[in-house]
């Protein structure tokens, strides 16, 4: 598999002073599916629009398909399907003439029917755009980026503000380009969309990467693999040094009085618990262990706690 | 239109022979000719006109109310009749009797003198005649208050005293006949006609183009349109296209008014008309597209928009004749792109004036300036993002 986009030393600085991205670098294979996590302000959409060709980097290196955007970005265009964040589409115009116009600007573009079918957007083709609602915009928006008839699918936040069952319909719809051949750079809020749906991905944070693999690989490394969560009474007044402190736990956390713990091994982690919440004098209100998952470790890296720490 | 797209029997993949047909992909790919996007830009922008209810009524109503309104408030009519009020006392009986008797026709009558000043000050009155005490040949003598800068005023005083004094007995030493004229073409509709489709032209450019254009770059769609392979100059070229194509029934429609309801005459030829009103567009469309070429927000685009546009409506002769204004400023309006756009349909739809015409000339040449001008700036200003 060749390399579909990479990336190196990405630099962004707005007005000399906010620094959106400081050093970035991404390798994405073709047929990939690749997610970009971070909080709100990490720099994903920076990120992203440096990648499409919409932003110049402050310094730093883009290659699509080895091309640049300095000397191919006709060709490029042709190979991306894009759909933005907050793009609003003339309201004026059906929902049928807005892909037609998107598909009218690329050589080899699919069939609008088709696409609009595949987006379940067949009953709506002859509506105006302004009456739609915000699933069905948002699924237009990702049709404007797939009549293209894309090498690779750039979707900045596709699925929020959606119902469950449109964010189901949509990651079918990815699936199938992907299994189809096409490589996809996706950036969401959810973890389990991520989780769900990407081949691997990077979290990003103060414009950097910091972490990158596979889902499981990255819940393997940080998540703990296993998660307790507890709450006592009355609370606990030395902070969560002490839950730290107990053996088998890699991390903790604090959230409105509920505590996690990050844990290789719960048959280790779980009676010493029990014995220095008895030793406190406290009593046990919950108790509860689960598999980790991604959002453990968005919320490990990216989480307050761990901020002030770094 | 020969640019739109077609199926093709190619299947799809075209990028790698290792892509597999995607399951919904039935219908294969099309091809795209080089205009495709020019032709889909131009037909979605009228689309999009013609399903605002707002741009039918700024762009093909308004002018109508307008010229509809001032046609009748200044259509033609004998010179206006001075309201004379006067001054009840001594004498007021006879001059009102001297007045009457007057083959000149006056609204003249007798009222308080408090009165008579009142309404003279709010305009009621024309002119107050005062009279005093009765001469020794039992005339009666008059004072007129009058205004000098209010040329009904001025007008009043003079008919008046020409009406008392040829009661009176006065003769006229040069016998003398008038012969009114009131001929289409030197009536205010006529001025007024030309002058609308100017400013019509004015309005819907930089509204036009200046409004939509930020517009889309407020919804993020320049940026949109910019991510694909769309051509940023055919998308420039589209808007253009789309004032031209809104101008001919815009041209079209106030001229007609102006011919059927008011039995306007058109001297000069459509194609001159034509070329005229294609340039004024462009001219407009580029200035239009000069003051989106930054703004973010359409609120400051309005005021931009305005900014540029109000020296316009006052100074280009579009209500009244800019030779109002003091001289110096007359080489200034006169480089005014309404300005000339003005002058040059007056010449042209009352006149005949041929374009090759040296004055018409000069104003065709402050049209391309601008035109030219403001193109130029607005394409190396122009922000996409």
């Amino acid at each position: 598999m060749g390399v579909a986009i990479e990336c190196l030393g990405l630099r962004k600085t707005y007005d000399a002073k906010v620094e959106a991205l400081r050093g970035l670098g991404l390798q994405i294979a073709e047929g990939e599916c690749f997610g970009l996590l971070g909080p709100n302000g990490a720099g994903k959409t920076t990120a992203i629009e440096i990648l499409e060709g919409l932003l110049q980097p402050t310094s730093g290196d883009v290659r699509i398909f080895g091309r640049s955007w300095h000397t191919d970005a006709q060709q490029l265009r042709q190979w991306l399907g894009i759909s933005l964040q907050e793009t609003r589409l003339s309201d004026k115009l059906t929902v049928r003439e807005t892909v037609d116009l998107f598909a009218s600007f690329y050589r080899q573009p699919l069939s609008s029917a088709d696409v609009l079918a595949a987006l379940a957007l067949g009953e709506k083709a002859d509506a105006w755009v302004g009456k739609l609602s915000g699933g069905q915009r948002q699924r237009l928006a990702v049709a404007t980026a797939l009549v293209a008839n894309p090498r690779i699918l750039f979707l900045d936040e596709p699925t929020t503000g959606l119902d469950p069952q449109s964010r189901r319909q949509l990651w079918e719809i990815i699936g199938e380009f992907q299994r189809g051949g096409g490589t996809v750079l996706l950036t969401t809020h959810y973890m389990d969309e991520a989780e769900r749906l990407c081949d691997r991905l990077a979290i990003i944070d103060y414009g950097q990467t910091i972490a990158e693999g596979t889902p499981p690989d990255l819940i393997e490394r940080l998540g703990g693999q296993n998660v307790v969560e507890f709450s006592i009474a009355p609370a606990n007044h030395n902070g969560l040094e002490s839950w730290r402190d107990l053996p088998g736990v890699e991390a903790a956390r604090a959230d409105n009085g509920l505590v996690s713990l990050s844990v290789r091994q719960p048959h280790v982690t779980i009676p010493a618990l029990l014995e220095a919440v008895s030793r406190q004098g406290a009593k046990l209100l919950h108790l509860t262990t689960r598999q980790a998952s991604l959002e453990d470790v968005f919320v490990r890296l990216t989480g307050r706690h761990l901020r002030e720490e770094a | 239109m020969s640019a739109t797209s077609e199926k093709s029997p190619r299947p799809a993949a075209p990028h790698s022979g290792a892509r597999q047909e995607i399951a919904w992909l039935r219908g294969g790919t099309q091809h795209n000719g080089r205009w495709s996007g020019y032709a889909h830009l131009l037909i979605a922008r009228l689309r999009e006109m013609q399903r605002e209810p707002e741009v039918i009524f700024w762009v093909f109503l308004f002018p109508l109310l307008l010229a509809f309104g001032l046609g009748i408030a200044f259509r033609s009519r004998p010179a206006s009749v001075p309201n004379v009020a006067i001054a009840a006392g001594p004498g007021a009986d006879a001059v009102l009797q001297l007045a009457q008797r007057s083959p000149q026709s006056l609204h003249a009558r007798i009222v308080p003198e408090a009165e008579a000043l009142d309404g003279f000050r709010l305009g009621r009155y024309d002119l107050v005649v005062v009279p005093k005490n009765a001469g020794d040949n039992n005339l009666p003598q008059v004072e007129y208050r009058y205004d000098p800068a209010r040329p009904e005023s001025v007008l009043a005083r003079a008919q008046t005293d020409d009406a008392l004094q040829a009661a009176a007995g006065r003769t006229s030493p040069i016998p003398a006949s008038a012969q009114a004229s009131s001929e289409p073409g030197a009536r205010y509709i006529d001025f007024l006609i030309p002058g609308l489709l100017g400013m019509n032209l004015m309005n819907s450019g930089m509204w036009g183009v200046g409004f939509a254009l930020v517009d889309y770059r407020q919804r993020k769609l320049l940026k949109r349109y910019v991510a694909t392979p769309m051509r940023r100059g055919d998308f420039l070229l589209a808007l253009m296209t789309s004032r031209l194509v809104l101008m001919i029934p815009e041209l079209g429609l106030l001229l007609a008014f102006g011919i059927f309801v008011f039995h306007m005459r058109v001297a000069g030829s459509w194609l001159a008309i034509l070329l005229l009103g294609t340039l004024g567009a462009a001219t407009f469309a580029g200035l239009g597209l000069l003051t989106a070429s930054r703004a973010q927000k359409i609120e400051s685009v309005s005021g931009l928009i305005n900014l540029v546009m109000m020296p316009m409506w006052i100074f280009s002769g579009v209500f009244f004749s800019y030779e109002r204004f003091p001289a110096v400023m007359q080489p200034l309006i006169r480089a005014l792109p309404l300005t000339a756009l003005n002058d040059a349909l007056r010449a042209t739809i009352l006149q005949g004036a041929p374009l090759m015409a040296q004055a018409q000339a000069g104003r065709l040449l402050v049209l391309l300036a601008w035109a030219g001008l403001s193109f130029v700036l607005a394409l190396s200003w122009f922000r996409w993002t």
